[in-house]
């Protein structure tokens, strides 16, 4: 085998490398540590883990295809929050007060309405003015923000409605239904990274912005459309994850930007563009959700996760940046 | 003579526009309401934007240099939880180099990282946000840090006291901004920092070690940070572990505000505070006017795209950009 191919092999595989020692790790750990007498490995543990995954792994799938496309999108935390509060006022309204349950339908129309509306304002920024993008979400990040708290003021927006309660809370083949929006998007959104001219042009922008203009891509139109797709999946998870819940605080989503960057970090995408993949995002979503489940699992709290995550992060750019050929073939400085 | 023309005025407009809005916001929020020019009322803005300022002017030095520094919030929470803690355990006199040797080891830490590593700072800054916010709240127990005996320690005169009838924060901050803005302006090693960001590959050519002025920009960013922990420990006299949760990203707007390019390589100390004293005044003006605090989070988006967006327009001549 060619080092390039042993290398590439390392880098795809890596990710797949430390869930399975994380596991086995929590495992073993978890029968020494543990003050709970459920084994790590426990069949509902895992389907937990998946369902929790959720959120952070839907919207996880759209700053792949934004980080790939070169950009980044940091307000994906406000977006979430606001769709989060337009579900659940609109199920209140008295104009749908005759629809019945026929309100749901409505109301998650309106919420993935205000997501797209939301990521299109981003991309129309982005794409008109010429601001990087790291400071137009930095910007809209404090904005939507505002806006979540211009809805309704400090106090939370409640809604339970059981239906929807039910429905979220359904399992089907033994998966929750949040599993199976995460696995659909993963699976969309992989198609469309893989199998499609707006996914491949996404990798060609990202690689060389430059080049793509001069191969006739029309950069602008396209990185507008994906920000209109992250906006819509912050919009999804937020449906996903608020049909259960039912309350919304105007502080929800603060820092998921940051989870979410790390997760599509961990997976292998690089924040200058032009490389990643959605499956290996999946793979760093639940990399993160592992390593939470199983720091509480073994007895740690909060504040080690906080660390070992950060340290990993750090870790994880540096084998990456030790593994990359390409580094060795730039300008020795 | 030169003639004024048009594209002057256009030109003049873009680049100044930021100050330009600045002056029409002081206007309004005057005519709104006059206690806002309150010589009281002014003291109190700088005041309160004193730890802001303070660390956005460690962050100009990283930023000039071409990186980002995400972790100075969860870094600013940290400094004031150890000062807090040591205070009670060392005295002040011990606990406050303790702090300054403990907060510039986590600055020489993401220093090496970025400068001797290359590792992109964003995403190594983004860790160490994780990272130092865990070892917070791993050093603190979880727990809110206070002072025990708090009237008898002097430790509250960099918070609350003044010295030549000015409150301690606004000298510290004024004198810290005059010092860093010499160096920046006038020294060769500010001149690094621009040619650092300006020109990575030319500056090393040049025979500047890119890595150790890179270090050193992170250095001089722990040690504001310091500054600022110190500023809000003595201020509050004790503390939650989450104070300066998502400050990281104010500084960062109030620096780009301020005309900084996140490409490196363009900024001022001088600039910055402007953008300080910018985000300070709007928030208290709209305040003043009777909106709620989180109005101002939509108006500083607004400002912040605007301000980049004009800054932008003005280099490359055109309003819109060039992309298909």
């Amino acid at each position: 085998m060619q080092a390039g191919t042993l290398s590439t092999f390392l880098k795809r595989g890596a990710i797949w490398g430390f869930i399975l020692f994380e596991l086995i790790f929590f495992s073993v750990a978890g029968a020494f540590l543990s003050l709970s007498d459920k084994a790590f490995m426990d069949l509902d543990n895992m389907l937990r883990l998946f369902k929790q995954s959720a959120p952070i792994g839907i919207i996880a799938m759209g700053m792949t295809i934004i980080m790939i496309n070169g950009n980044i999108d940091l307000s994906v935390g406000a977006t979430f929050a606001l769709c989060a509060i337009v579900l659940l006022d609109s199920l209140t309204w008295p104009i749908f007060a005759g629809l019945g349950d026929w309100v749901i339908p409505v109301s998650w129309a309106l919420a993935l309405l205000t997501g797209v509306l939301l990521g299109a304002i981003n991309g129309l920024i982005v794409w008109k003015t010429g601001v990087d993008a790291f400071i137009v979400t930095l910007g809209s990040m404090l904005g939507y923000r505002g806006l979540v708290f211009m809805y309704n003021g400090e106090q939370p927006t409640s809604h339970l409605n059981w239906t929807l309660v039910d429905f979220a809370e359904t399992q089907f083949l033994g998966l929750h239904t949040a599993t199976w929006f995460l696995l659909a998007v993963t699976l969309v959104i992989w198609f469309l990274m893989t199998r499609t001219i707006h996914g491949r042009n996404a990798y060609a922008i990202g690689d060389n912005r430059e080049a793509a203009v001069n191969a006739g891509i029309r950069v602008g139109p396209h990185m507008m459309i994906n920000f209109m797709i992250i906006g819509f999946l912050a919009a999804l998870s937020a449906v996903v994850f608020y049909s259960e819940s039912g309350s919304v605080n105007p502080n929800d989503g603060e820092l998921y930007e940051l989870w979410i960057i790390t997760a599509v970090v961990l997976g292998g995408t690089k924040l200058t563009g032009g490389a990643g993949s959605v499956i290996s995002t999946f793979g760093g979503v639940l990399a993160i959700q592992l390593l939470r489940k199983g720091l509480g699992h073994i007895g740690a709290d909060t504040s080690t996760v906080n660390l070992v995550i950060g340290l990993i992060l750090i870790a994880v750019l540096y084998l990456d940046r030790q593994l990359n050929r390409k580094g060795a073939e730039e300008l020795k400085i | 003579m030169a003639q004024l023309t048009k594209s002057d005025i256009g030109g003049f407009l873009a680049r100044q526009g930021i100050l330009v809005a600045f002056a029409v916001f002081i206007i309004g929020f005057t005519l709104a309401n006059p206690r806002f020019l309150d010589p009281d009322n002014i003291m109190g803005v700088i005041r309160s934007s004193a730890i802001l300022g303070v660390m956005a002017l460690g962050v100009t030095f990283v930023v000039i240099s071409g990186n980002l520094d995400l972790s100075v919030g969860s870094m600013m929470s940290f400094s004031t939880i150890v000062v807090l803690d040591l205070h009670d355990k060392l005295g002040p006199t011990l606990a406050i180099p303790a702090m300054f040797a403990m907060t510039l080891c986590l600055g020489a830490l993401i220093g090496f990282l970025v400068g001797y590593l290359k590792l992109n700072s964003l995403i190594v800054t983004l860790g160490m946000l994780s990272a130092i916010h865990g070892l917070t709240l791993t050093y603190s127990g979880g727990k809110n840090m206070d002072i025990a005996d708090k009237e008898g320690t002097w430790f509250s005169v960099f918070g609350q006291g003044d010295a030549l009838g000015i409150p301690v924060p606004i000298l510290l901050f004024v004198l810290l901004a005059a010092f860093l803005g010499i160096v920046l302006a006038k020294t060769p090693f500010g001149r690094k920092v621009y040619a650092v960001g300006g020109n990575g590959v030319a500056a090393t050519f040049s025979g500047i070690r890119r890595a150790r002025v890179v270090f050193t920009c992170y250095l001089a960013s722990a040690f504001c940070v310091a500054t600022a922990g110190l500023l809000q420990a003595s201020r509050s006299m004790g503390s939650q572990n989450t104070v300066g949760q998502g400050l990281e990203l104010e500084v960062l707007a109030a620096v780009i505000l301020g005309g900084a390019s996140l490409l490196g390589g363009s900024g001022t100390i001088f600039k910055t505070v402007i953008g300080v004293l910018m985000l300070g005044f709007i928030q208290n003006g709209l305040l003043l006017v009777g909106l709620q605090f989180y109005v101002q989070y939509v108006v500083t988006w607004v400002i912040i795209i605007l301000a980049v967006w004009l800054d932008i327009a003005a280099k490359r001549g055109t309003l819109w950009s060039p992309i298909a």
